[in-house]
Protein backbone atom coordinates (compact mmCIF):
# COMPACT_ATOMS: atom_id res chain seq x y z
CA UNK A 1 0.00 0.00 0.00
CA UNK A 2 2.78 2.37 0.94
CA UNK A 3 4.53 1.46 -2.29
CA UNK A 4 1.41 2.25 -4.24
CA UNK A 5 1.11 5.69 -2.64
CA UNK A 6 4.78 6.35 -3.28
CA UNK A 7 4.31 5.28 -6.86
CA UNK A 8 1.29 7.54 -7.31
CA UNK A 9 3.16 10.47 -5.73
CA UNK A 10 6.12 9.96 -7.97
CA UNK A 11 4.23 9.57 -11.23
CA UNK A 12 1.08 11.60 -10.51
CA UNK A 13 1.88 14.04 -13.31
CA UNK A 14 2.20 11.30 -15.90
CA UNK A 15 -0.83 9.38 -14.60
CA UNK A 16 -3.04 12.47 -14.67
CA UNK A 17 -1.78 13.16 -18.20
CA UNK A 18 -2.79 9.66 -19.28
CA UNK A 19 -6.23 9.99 -17.65
CA UNK A 20 -6.97 13.34 -19.30
CA UNK A 21 -5.75 12.16 -22.70
CA UNK A 22 -7.93 9.07 -22.37
CA UNK A 23 -10.94 11.31 -21.77
CA UNK A 24 -9.99 13.28 -24.90
CA UNK A 25 -9.67 10.09 -26.94
CA UNK A 26 -13.09 8.92 -25.70
CA UNK A 27 -14.54 12.23 -26.94
CA UNK A 28 -12.80 11.84 -30.31
CA UNK A 29 -14.12 8.29 -30.62
CA UNK A 30 -17.66 9.29 -29.59
CA UNK A 31 -17.60 11.78 -32.43
CA UNK A 32 -17.22 8.99 -34.97
CA UNK A 33 -19.41 6.37 -33.34
CA UNK A 34 -22.62 5.66 -35.10
CA UNK A 35 -24.93 5.83 -32.09
CA UNK A 36 -23.91 9.28 -30.98
CA UNK A 37 -23.39 9.72 -27.28
CA UNK A 38 -24.17 11.56 -24.11
CA UNK A 39 -21.02 13.66 -24.43
CA UNK A 40 -22.10 14.88 -27.86
CA UNK A 41 -25.59 15.68 -26.62
CA UNK A 42 -24.23 17.60 -23.66
CA UNK A 43 -21.91 19.66 -25.86
CA UNK A 44 -24.65 20.37 -28.40
CA UNK A 45 -26.98 21.72 -25.71
CA UNK A 46 -24.39 23.83 -23.88
CA UNK A 47 -22.46 25.14 -26.86
CA UNK A 48 -25.59 25.59 -28.93
CA UNK A 49 -27.36 27.57 -26.20
CA UNK A 50 -24.57 30.10 -25.82
CA UNK A 51 -23.81 30.41 -29.53
CA UNK A 52 -27.49 30.89 -30.25
CA UNK A 53 -27.65 33.91 -27.97
CA UNK A 54 -24.62 35.48 -29.61
CA UNK A 55 -26.04 34.65 -33.02
CA UNK A 56 -29.27 36.52 -32.25
CA UNK A 57 -27.16 39.66 -31.81
CA UNK A 58 -25.31 39.41 -35.10
CA UNK A 59 -28.26 38.08 -37.05
CA UNK A 60 -29.46 41.18 -38.80
CA UNK A 61 -26.10 41.94 -40.38
CA UNK A 62 -26.77 39.29 -43.04
CA UNK A 63 -30.46 40.09 -43.39
CA UNK A 64 -30.24 41.65 -46.84
CA UNK A 65 -28.36 38.70 -48.36
CA UNK A 66 -30.66 36.19 -46.66
CA UNK A 67 -33.70 38.00 -47.99
CA UNK A 68 -32.34 37.96 -51.50
CA UNK A 69 -31.64 34.24 -51.42
CA UNK A 70 -35.08 33.43 -50.01
CA UNK A 71 -36.81 35.67 -52.57
CA UNK A 72 -34.94 33.92 -55.37
CA UNK A 73 -35.99 30.57 -54.04
CA UNK A 74 -39.59 31.74 -53.74
CA UNK A 75 -39.56 32.81 -57.37
CA UNK A 76 -38.07 29.49 -58.44
CA UNK A 77 -40.71 27.53 -56.53
CA UNK A 78 -43.52 29.75 -57.79
CA UNK A 79 -42.45 28.90 -61.34
CA UNK A 80 -43.07 25.24 -60.56
CA UNK A 81 -46.56 25.41 -59.09
CA UNK A 82 -49.54 24.41 -61.13
CA UNK A 83 -51.05 27.85 -61.51
CA UNK A 84 -48.10 29.12 -63.50
CA UNK A 85 -48.66 26.57 -66.24
CA UNK A 86 -51.14 26.99 -69.06
CA UNK A 87 -53.03 23.92 -70.14
CA UNK A 88 -52.16 23.10 -73.75
CA UNK A 89 -54.65 20.32 -74.28
CA UNK A 90 -58.39 20.42 -74.57
CA UNK A 91 -59.00 16.83 -73.66
CA UNK A 92 -60.69 16.47 -70.36
CA UNK A 93 -58.99 14.32 -67.81
CA UNK A 94 -59.12 13.78 -64.12
CA UNK A 95 -56.16 14.09 -61.85
CA UNK A 96 -55.93 11.08 -59.62
CA UNK A 97 -54.29 12.49 -56.54
CA UNK A 98 -53.54 9.11 -55.07
CA UNK A 99 -50.75 8.46 -57.54
CA UNK A 100 -48.71 11.11 -55.76
CA UNK A 101 -47.51 10.33 -52.31
CA UNK A 102 -45.25 12.63 -50.43
CA UNK A 103 -41.83 11.13 -49.81
CA UNK A 104 -39.88 14.03 -48.35
CA UNK A 105 -40.76 16.69 -45.85
CA UNK A 106 -38.54 19.59 -44.88
CA UNK A 107 -37.79 21.09 -41.50
CA UNK A 108 -36.47 24.63 -41.70
CA UNK A 109 -33.57 25.44 -39.40
CA UNK A 110 -31.34 28.35 -38.60
CA UNK A 111 -27.56 28.01 -38.70
CA UNK A 112 -26.14 29.07 -35.35
CA UNK A 113 -22.52 28.28 -36.08
CA UNK A 114 -20.47 26.80 -38.84
CA UNK A 115 -16.92 26.63 -40.10
CA UNK A 116 -15.26 26.25 -43.46
CA UNK A 117 -11.58 26.64 -42.71
CA UNK A 118 -10.96 23.34 -40.95
CA UNK A 119 -10.32 19.95 -42.54
CA UNK A 120 -13.48 18.61 -40.91
CA UNK A 121 -16.21 21.20 -40.80
CA UNK A 122 -19.39 21.08 -38.76
CA UNK A 123 -22.48 23.22 -38.53
CA UNK A 124 -24.85 23.68 -35.61
CA UNK A 125 -28.59 24.08 -36.24
CA UNK A 126 -31.29 25.30 -33.89
CA UNK A 127 -33.55 22.28 -34.39
CA UNK A 128 -33.22 19.04 -32.43
CA UNK A 129 -34.96 15.82 -31.55
CA UNK A 130 -38.09 17.58 -30.23
CA UNK A 131 -38.56 19.04 -33.73
CA UNK A 132 -38.23 15.61 -35.32
CA UNK A 133 -34.60 15.77 -36.40
CA UNK A 134 -32.82 12.42 -36.47
CA UNK A 135 -29.25 11.35 -37.06
CA UNK A 136 -28.16 10.93 -40.71
CA UNK A 137 -30.91 13.16 -42.15
CA UNK A 138 -29.77 15.21 -45.12
CA UNK A 139 -29.38 18.98 -44.90
CA UNK A 140 -29.82 21.24 -47.93
CA UNK A 141 -29.96 24.98 -48.49
CA UNK A 142 -31.78 26.99 -51.13
CA UNK A 143 -28.65 26.87 -53.28
CA UNK A 144 -27.52 23.32 -52.85
CA UNK A 145 -26.57 20.48 -50.55
CA UNK A 146 -25.00 21.15 -47.14
CA UNK A 147 -24.37 17.84 -45.35
CA UNK A 148 -25.72 15.17 -43.07
CA UNK A 149 -26.89 15.40 -39.44
CA UNK A 150 -24.21 13.73 -37.35
CA UNK A 151 -25.60 14.14 -33.84
CA UNK A 152 -28.79 15.40 -32.29
CA UNK A 153 -29.64 16.71 -28.85
CA UNK A 154 -32.98 17.93 -27.53
CA UNK A 155 -32.91 21.39 -29.09
CA UNK A 156 -29.90 21.39 -31.39
CA UNK A 157 -28.30 19.29 -34.03
CA UNK A 158 -24.81 19.05 -35.46
CA UNK A 159 -24.26 18.65 -39.17
CA UNK A 160 -21.27 17.01 -40.81
CA UNK A 161 -20.85 19.32 -43.76
CA UNK A 162 -19.83 18.37 -47.29
CA UNK A 163 -16.54 20.01 -46.25
CA UNK A 164 -15.44 16.99 -44.20
CA UNK A 165 -12.88 14.26 -44.81
CA UNK A 166 -15.48 11.52 -44.18
CA UNK A 167 -18.12 13.07 -46.40
CA UNK A 168 -18.99 11.05 -49.51
CA UNK A 169 -22.07 12.01 -51.45
CA UNK A 170 -23.56 10.04 -54.29
CA UNK A 171 -23.83 12.49 -57.18
CA UNK A 172 -24.54 12.44 -60.90
CA UNK A 173 -24.11 14.61 -63.95
CA UNK A 174 -27.47 16.08 -64.86
CA UNK A 175 -26.91 16.02 -68.64
CA UNK A 176 -25.62 12.46 -69.06
CA UNK A 177 -27.04 10.88 -65.92
CA UNK A 178 -23.74 9.15 -65.04
CA UNK A 179 -23.01 8.94 -61.36
CA UNK A 180 -19.90 9.31 -59.24
CA UNK A 181 -19.15 10.29 -55.70
CA UNK A 182 -18.42 13.72 -54.37
CA UNK A 183 -15.66 14.22 -51.81
CA UNK A 184 -13.74 17.18 -50.42
CA UNK A 185 -9.97 17.07 -50.19
CA UNK A 186 -9.53 20.12 -48.00
CA UNK A 187 -8.18 23.50 -49.04
CA UNK A 188 -10.51 25.88 -50.81
CA UNK A 189 -14.02 25.47 -49.46
CA UNK A 190 -15.62 26.53 -52.75
CA UNK A 191 -14.44 23.43 -54.66
CA UNK A 192 -15.16 19.72 -54.25
CA UNK A 193 -14.05 16.71 -56.25
CA UNK A 194 -16.35 14.40 -58.22
CA UNK A 195 -14.62 11.03 -58.54
CA UNK A 196 -15.34 7.68 -60.20
CA UNK A 197 -16.91 9.04 -63.38
CA UNK A 198 -16.31 6.52 -66.18
CA UNK A 199 -13.87 8.00 -68.69
CA UNK A 200 -15.78 6.97 -71.82
CA UNK A 201 -18.61 9.37 -71.17
CA UNK A 202 -18.97 12.83 -72.59
CA UNK A 203 -18.22 15.40 -69.94
CA UNK A 204 -18.05 19.14 -70.43
CA UNK A 205 -16.95 22.13 -68.46
CA UNK A 206 -19.99 23.69 -66.82
CA UNK A 207 -21.96 20.44 -66.53
CA UNK A 208 -24.40 20.53 -63.63
CA UNK A 209 -23.78 18.08 -60.79
CA UNK A 210 -26.82 17.00 -58.75
CA UNK A 211 -27.54 14.38 -56.10
CA UNK A 212 -28.22 10.93 -57.51
CA UNK A 213 -30.96 9.88 -55.13
CA UNK A 214 -29.19 6.55 -54.53
CA UNK A 215 -28.71 7.34 -50.86
CA UNK A 216 -31.68 7.05 -48.57
CA UNK A 217 -31.24 10.56 -47.21
CA UNK A 218 -30.82 12.96 -50.12
CA UNK A 219 -33.72 13.41 -52.55
CA UNK A 220 -32.76 13.14 -56.20
CA UNK A 221 -31.84 16.24 -58.14
CA UNK A 222 -30.63 18.57 -55.40
CA UNK A 223 -28.07 20.97 -56.85
CA UNK A 224 -24.44 20.42 -55.85
CA UNK A 225 -22.47 22.58 -58.26
CA UNK A 226 -20.91 22.80 -61.70
CA UNK A 227 -17.88 21.11 -63.24
CA UNK A 228 -15.03 23.62 -63.34
CA UNK A 229 -12.50 21.33 -65.04
CA UNK A 230 -11.73 17.62 -65.23
CA UNK A 231 -8.87 15.23 -65.86
CA UNK A 232 -8.29 11.50 -66.02
CA UNK A 233 -7.48 9.98 -62.67
CA UNK A 234 -3.91 8.65 -63.03
CA UNK A 235 -3.75 4.86 -63.22
CA UNK A 236 -7.48 4.31 -63.61
CA UNK A 237 -10.05 4.67 -66.33
CA UNK A 238 -12.11 7.25 -64.49
CA UNK A 239 -12.39 11.00 -64.59
CA UNK A 240 -11.95 13.35 -61.67
CA UNK A 241 -13.95 16.54 -61.94
CA UNK A 242 -13.35 19.71 -59.95
CA UNK A 243 -16.77 20.94 -58.86
CA UNK A 244 -17.56 24.49 -57.87
CA UNK A 245 -20.19 24.28 -55.12
CA UNK A 246 -23.35 26.22 -55.85
CA UNK A 247 -23.83 27.06 -52.17
CA UNK A 248 -21.43 29.40 -50.41
CA UNK A 249 -20.89 27.57 -47.12
CA UNK A 250 -19.66 30.72 -45.49
CA UNK A 251 -22.88 32.59 -45.99
CA UNK A 252 -25.58 30.12 -45.04
CA UNK A 253 -28.12 31.39 -42.53
CA UNK A 254 -31.14 29.19 -43.12
CA UNK A 255 -31.18 25.57 -44.24
CA UNK A 256 -33.67 22.71 -44.59
CA UNK A 257 -33.39 19.33 -42.91
CA UNK A 258 -34.79 16.63 -45.19
CA UNK A 259 -36.91 13.88 -43.74
CA UNK A 260 -37.42 10.81 -45.90
CA UNK A 261 -40.82 9.38 -44.94
CA UNK A 262 -40.06 6.07 -46.67
CA UNK A 263 -36.64 5.59 -45.19
CA UNK A 264 -37.58 2.82 -42.78
CA UNK A 265 -39.39 0.90 -45.49
CA UNK A 266 -36.44 1.25 -47.87
CA UNK A 267 -34.05 0.23 -45.17
CA UNK A 268 -36.01 -2.88 -44.25
CA UNK A 269 -36.01 -4.05 -47.83
CA UNK A 270 -32.28 -3.46 -48.16
CA UNK A 271 -31.56 -5.38 -44.97
CA UNK A 272 -33.64 -8.41 -45.96
CA UNK A 273 -31.61 -8.77 -49.15
CA UNK A 274 -28.36 -9.15 -47.28
CA UNK B 1 -6.95 41.46 -10.73
CA UNK B 2 -3.92 40.78 -8.60
CA UNK B 3 -5.05 37.28 -7.65
CA UNK B 4 -3.38 34.94 -10.18
CA UNK B 5 -6.25 32.41 -10.05
CA UNK B 6 -8.89 35.01 -10.90
CA UNK B 7 -6.61 36.52 -13.53
CA UNK B 8 -6.15 33.15 -15.25
CA UNK B 9 -9.84 32.32 -15.14
CA UNK B 10 -10.64 35.70 -16.72
CA UNK B 11 -7.96 35.10 -19.34
CA UNK B 12 -9.55 31.72 -20.14
CA UNK B 13 -12.99 33.24 -20.64
CA UNK B 14 -11.70 36.10 -22.80
CA UNK B 15 -9.61 33.74 -24.96
CA UNK B 16 -12.53 31.33 -25.48
CA UNK B 17 -14.70 34.26 -26.55
CA UNK B 18 -12.10 35.64 -28.97
CA UNK B 19 -11.40 32.20 -30.40
CA UNK B 20 -14.99 31.08 -30.88
CA UNK B 21 -16.70 34.27 -31.96
CA UNK B 22 -13.93 36.10 -33.80
CA UNK B 23 -11.07 33.88 -34.95
CA UNK B 24 -13.21 30.88 -35.94
CA UNK B 25 -15.32 33.18 -38.11
CA UNK B 26 -12.30 34.60 -39.90
CA UNK B 27 -11.54 32.97 -43.20
CA UNK B 28 -7.93 33.12 -44.23
CA UNK B 29 -7.79 31.25 -47.51
CA UNK B 30 -9.28 28.02 -46.24
CA UNK B 31 -5.98 26.58 -45.05
CA UNK B 32 -5.25 28.75 -42.07
CA UNK B 33 -6.92 28.30 -38.74
CA UNK B 34 -5.27 30.45 -36.05
CA UNK B 35 -5.62 29.15 -32.48
CA UNK B 36 -4.90 32.05 -30.18
CA UNK B 37 -6.37 30.18 -27.19
CA UNK B 38 -3.11 28.26 -26.67
CA UNK B 39 -1.75 31.50 -25.19
CA UNK B 40 -3.59 30.49 -22.01
CA UNK B 41 -1.26 27.51 -21.50
CA UNK B 42 1.79 29.57 -22.51
CA UNK B 43 1.00 32.20 -19.88
CA UNK B 44 0.17 29.97 -16.89
CA UNK B 45 2.43 31.07 -14.00
CA UNK B 46 5.75 29.22 -13.52
CA UNK B 47 4.81 28.10 -10.03
CA UNK B 48 1.63 26.31 -11.20
CA UNK B 49 1.78 22.72 -9.90
CA UNK B 50 1.91 20.05 -12.60
CA UNK B 51 -1.51 18.56 -11.94
CA UNK B 52 -3.18 21.98 -12.00
CA UNK B 53 -1.47 22.85 -15.27
CA UNK B 54 -2.69 19.63 -16.89
CA UNK B 55 -6.16 20.22 -15.55
CA UNK B 56 -6.24 23.86 -16.72
CA UNK B 57 -5.08 22.78 -20.19
CA UNK B 58 -7.86 20.22 -20.22
CA UNK B 59 -10.49 22.81 -19.27
CA UNK B 60 -9.21 25.19 -21.96
CA UNK B 61 -9.27 22.57 -24.73
CA UNK B 62 -12.64 21.25 -23.59
CA UNK B 63 -14.21 24.72 -23.59
CA UNK B 64 -13.09 25.30 -27.18
CA UNK B 65 -14.34 21.83 -28.15
CA UNK B 66 -17.82 22.54 -26.77
CA UNK B 67 -18.21 25.38 -29.26
CA UNK B 68 -16.58 23.82 -32.27
CA UNK B 69 -18.50 20.62 -32.82
CA UNK B 70 -17.07 18.60 -29.92
CA UNK B 71 -14.42 16.82 -31.92
CA UNK B 72 -12.22 16.29 -28.83
CA UNK B 73 -9.12 17.27 -30.80
CA UNK B 74 -8.62 20.62 -29.06
CA UNK B 75 -8.76 18.84 -25.69
CA UNK B 76 -6.30 16.18 -26.84
CA UNK B 77 -3.67 18.54 -28.23
CA UNK B 78 -3.98 21.13 -25.44
CA UNK B 79 -3.51 18.52 -22.70
CA UNK B 80 -0.42 17.28 -24.52
CA UNK B 81 0.84 20.85 -24.71
CA UNK B 82 0.42 21.17 -20.94
CA UNK B 83 2.28 17.88 -20.51
CA UNK B 84 5.36 18.97 -22.48
CA UNK B 85 5.47 22.51 -21.12
CA UNK B 86 7.75 21.67 -18.13
CA UNK B 87 10.22 19.96 -20.48
CA UNK B 88 10.19 22.93 -22.86
CA UNK B 89 10.73 25.28 -19.90
CA UNK B 90 13.80 23.26 -18.92
CA UNK B 91 15.01 23.22 -22.51
CA UNK B 92 14.62 26.95 -23.13
CA UNK B 93 16.79 28.32 -20.37
CA UNK B 94 16.64 31.94 -19.45
CA UNK B 95 19.38 34.31 -18.33
CA UNK B 96 17.17 34.89 -15.32
CA UNK B 97 15.88 32.09 -13.12
CA UNK B 98 12.19 31.29 -13.18
CA UNK B 99 11.67 32.95 -9.84
CA UNK B 100 8.16 33.14 -8.36
CA UNK B 101 6.30 36.28 -9.35
CA UNK B 102 7.74 36.29 -12.84
CA UNK B 103 5.26 35.80 -15.67
CA UNK B 104 6.14 33.71 -18.74
CA UNK B 105 5.67 36.78 -20.93
CA UNK B 106 7.67 39.08 -23.17
CA UNK B 107 7.51 41.78 -20.50
CA UNK B 108 9.29 39.75 -17.83
CA UNK B 109 11.69 37.58 -19.82
CA UNK B 110 12.16 39.32 -23.17
CA UNK B 111 11.72 38.30 -26.79
CA UNK B 112 14.84 36.11 -26.95
CA UNK B 113 13.27 33.83 -24.34
CA UNK B 114 9.62 34.10 -25.36
CA UNK B 115 10.21 33.37 -29.07
CA UNK B 116 11.74 29.86 -28.84
CA UNK B 117 9.42 28.98 -25.94
CA UNK B 118 6.22 29.88 -27.79
CA UNK B 119 7.35 28.61 -31.21
CA UNK B 120 8.18 25.16 -29.80
CA UNK B 121 4.93 24.76 -27.85
CA UNK B 122 2.68 26.15 -30.58
CA UNK B 123 4.28 23.94 -33.20
CA UNK B 124 3.85 20.83 -31.03
CA UNK B 125 0.21 21.72 -30.37
CA UNK B 126 -0.66 22.55 -33.99
CA UNK B 127 1.11 19.49 -35.43
CA UNK B 128 -0.84 17.22 -33.12
CA UNK B 129 -4.09 19.06 -33.81
CA UNK B 130 -3.91 18.90 -37.59
CA UNK B 131 -2.71 15.29 -37.71
CA UNK B 132 -5.33 13.97 -35.31
CA UNK B 133 -7.98 15.95 -37.21
CA UNK B 134 -7.35 13.96 -40.38
CA UNK B 135 -5.65 10.75 -39.10
CA UNK B 136 -4.50 9.86 -42.59
CA UNK B 137 -0.94 9.82 -43.81
CA UNK B 138 -1.94 10.19 -47.45
CA UNK B 139 -2.44 13.89 -46.82
CA UNK B 140 0.92 14.33 -45.10
CA UNK B 141 2.18 17.37 -47.03
CA UNK B 142 -1.16 19.14 -47.04
CA UNK B 143 -1.33 18.74 -43.25
CA UNK B 144 2.26 19.88 -42.82
CA UNK B 145 1.50 22.97 -44.87
CA UNK B 146 -1.57 23.75 -42.80
CA UNK B 147 0.40 23.22 -39.59
CA UNK B 148 3.21 25.58 -40.54
CA UNK B 149 0.95 28.31 -41.94
CA UNK B 150 -1.47 28.17 -39.02
CA UNK B 151 1.37 28.11 -36.47
CA UNK B 152 2.79 31.25 -38.05
CA UNK B 153 -0.53 33.08 -37.93
CA UNK B 154 -1.17 31.94 -34.33
CA UNK B 155 2.31 33.21 -33.40
CA UNK B 156 1.61 36.60 -34.98
CA UNK B 157 -1.63 36.86 -33.02
CA UNK B 158 0.11 35.91 -29.78
CA UNK B 159 2.88 38.47 -30.36
CA UNK B 160 0.27 41.14 -31.05
CA UNK B 161 -1.54 40.20 -27.84
CA UNK B 162 1.78 40.38 -25.93
CA UNK B 163 2.50 43.84 -27.34
CA UNK B 164 -0.98 45.05 -26.39
CA UNK B 165 -0.73 43.67 -22.83
CA UNK B 166 2.80 45.05 -22.47
CA UNK B 167 1.68 48.54 -23.50
CA UNK B 168 -1.20 48.56 -21.06
CA UNK B 169 1.04 47.61 -18.16
CA UNK B 170 3.60 50.32 -18.98
CA UNK B 171 1.16 53.20 -18.65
Amino acid sequence: MRNLIAFLQRFHFFILFLILETVAIIIIASNNSYQGSAIQGFANELGGGITNRYNNLTDYVNLRETNRILAEENARLRRQIESSYVKYTHHTFTINDTIYKQQYTFIDAKVISSSSSKRNNYMMLNKGSIHGVKKSMAVISSNGIVGIVSSVSKNYSKVMMVLHSESRISAKLKRTNYSGSLIWKGGNYRYGLLTDIPSHIDIKKGDTVITSGFSLDFPEGIMIGRIENFKQDPGTSTYEGKVKFSADYNKLDYVYIVRNLFKEEQQTIMNTEQ
Amino acid sequence: MSNPIIRNILRLIVLVFIQVFILDNMHLGGYINPMLYVMFVLMLPFETPGWLMLFSSFVMGFSIDIFTGMTGIHTFSTVFMGFVRPSVLRLVSSSRDYEPGLQPSVRDLGWDWFLPYSILLIFIHHTLYFFVEVLRFSEFFAILGRTILSSLVTLIFIFLAQVIIYRKKKR
